[in-house]
């Protein structure tokens, strides 16, 4: 069962920050995190690297993505 | 495409495209630009101001076409590559507040943080109080934003809202051809132009329109950001966006060697003013302003041509902030800070600090 960020309609560094926020909180396992530009898409998945998650599945969806990282 | 599409977002990428300014804004200069304002957002928006008779600041009066090129070359690059995504709704009056002030700060110390970097590349010693007020101005920024600062979020649109912005250029366009300039003459039809000053200084329309579209073009496919650079770097340690900014300084320290443009020191530096203390508070005014919006001026440009509205309102603000700017006194000269400057400083800190203590929106 993963957390859902919810970053649609947010402008950087917003969905940055909450996805970071919720790293911090789970420490691993799986978070779905919802964009709307490619901007957001590019920055999440960037941090997300960068705090040692892995980019799991990134799905386009509708007009935005839905990107699924993961921790084990 | 993908291939294409994702080269843009890597290191190499954003380090590319900040060269290529780094390359293209001395040039600029050297084709009839004004002094270290190969590319300055801020001052390009008050010349147009100027131009269109908002201020009647005659040495500031020009529809420059390289703001033209940034919002048309990022909706080209949005449509090519379909991120043109027309969105609206998050706060728009702030965000015109917001640049009303960005332009105000702006101009007490003379430029964005694009014509910074360029006039510290150019060897102009003031820059560094500028840069050193935006790095605090931005870092204010980051207090708030990791305090739960936030504008709501944007709400998808008709496509049409996203085209406003870029359509207002289009027809800014249509007017430079329509009313050119003509010799020896300060007005031609409903435009305003200069006869001396920097607004005199620029390069030809076509070269000017060209680097611009480019410009917005590159920008919009990699992010290039002049306040998201120093944003992430504090708040995040990250040098994505940096390393863009870093390229664009070493480019044209280099470019500026090579075409004679490298001048070091402090005093009689083009368009430019020694009072230290004031380039510093105006940045600081700037960079926060930048901050809460979440863009450096260009930036703001690029997503407007992507279908940013709410980015849109923020150049209109720019643009309307430069006509207070010069009819109220606020705005710098070569001889120091305007009549009114410092209160401007003043007012347009303690304007965004009620902003940024006051919008801790909850995001539902």
């Amino acid at each position: 069962m993963s957390t859902v960020v919810d970053a649609r309609g947010l402008s950087c560094p917003q969905p940055v920050l909450m996805t970071l926020d919720e790293i911090k909180k789970v420490n691993k396992g799986e978070i779905e995190v919802l964009v709307d530009t490619d901007t957001s898409k590019e920055n999440v998945t960037r941090a997300a690297e960068s705090q040692g998650w892995q980019v799991k599945e990134i799905q386009g969806k509708g007009e935005g993505y839905r990107i699924i990282i993961n921790k084990d | 495409m993908p291939a294409l599409k994702n080269l843009f977002a890597t290191r190499w990428g954003i380090i590319s495209v900040g060269a290529f300014i780094g390359v293209f804004a001395p040039l600029l200069q050297k084709w009839g630009n004004p002094g270290n304002m190969g590319v300055c957002v801020a001052c390009f928006e008050r010349d147009i101001a100027g131009a269109l008779g908002l201020h009647r600041a005659g040495v500031v009066q020009y529809l420059r076409p390289e703001i033209i090129g940034f919002v048309l070359g990022s909706l080209i690059a949005a449509y090519i590559f379909k991120e043109f995504r027309p969105r609206v709704g998050s706060a728009p009056i702030v965000r015109f507040v917001l640049g009303a002030f960005a332009m105000i700060g702006a101009l007490v110390f003379l430029g964005c943080p694009w014509r910074a970097l360029l006039r510290f590349s150019a060897g102009d010693g003031n820059a560094i109080f500028g840069l050193l007020g935006l790095i605090f101005g931005i870092w204010l920024g980051t207090l708030f934003l990791k305090g739960g600062y936030n504008l709501g979020r944007t709400e998808k649109t008709h496509t049409s809202v996203g085209w406003l912005l870029p359509l207002i250029m289009l027809g800014f366009l249509v007017l430079t051809i329509i009313f050119p300039q003509i010799k020896g003459e300060t007005r031609s039809g409903v435009l305003f132009y200069s006869l001396k000053g920097p607004g005199a200084m620029h390069a030809p329309l076509i070269v000017s329109l060209l680097v611009g579209l480019a410009i917005g073009f590159l920008a919009q496919r990699s992010r290039f950001c002049t306040m998201g650079a120093f944003r992430d770097l504090i708040l995040f340690r990250q040098t994505h966006l940096f390393l863009g900014i870093c390229a664009l300084v070493v480019v044209a320290f280099i470019t500026n060697l090579i075409v004679g443009q490298f001048h070091p020191g402090f005093a009689h530096q083009p368009v430019a003013h020694t009072m230290s203390i004031w380039n510093f508070g105006g940045m600081v005014v700037a960079g926060l302003a930048f901050a809460l919006a979440g863009g450096c001026p260009g930036r703001q440009l690029f997503l407007a041509g992507e279908g940013d509205g709410d980015a849109g309102i923020f150049v209109l603000g720019m643009i309307v902030g430069a006509a207070f700017s010069h009819n109220f006194g606020l705005a710098s000269s070569p001889k120091g800070v305007g009549p009114h400057g410092i209160a401007a400083v003043i007012i347009g800190l303690l304007v965004c600090l009620f902003i940024g203590f006051t919008m801790r929106k909850k995001i539902a």
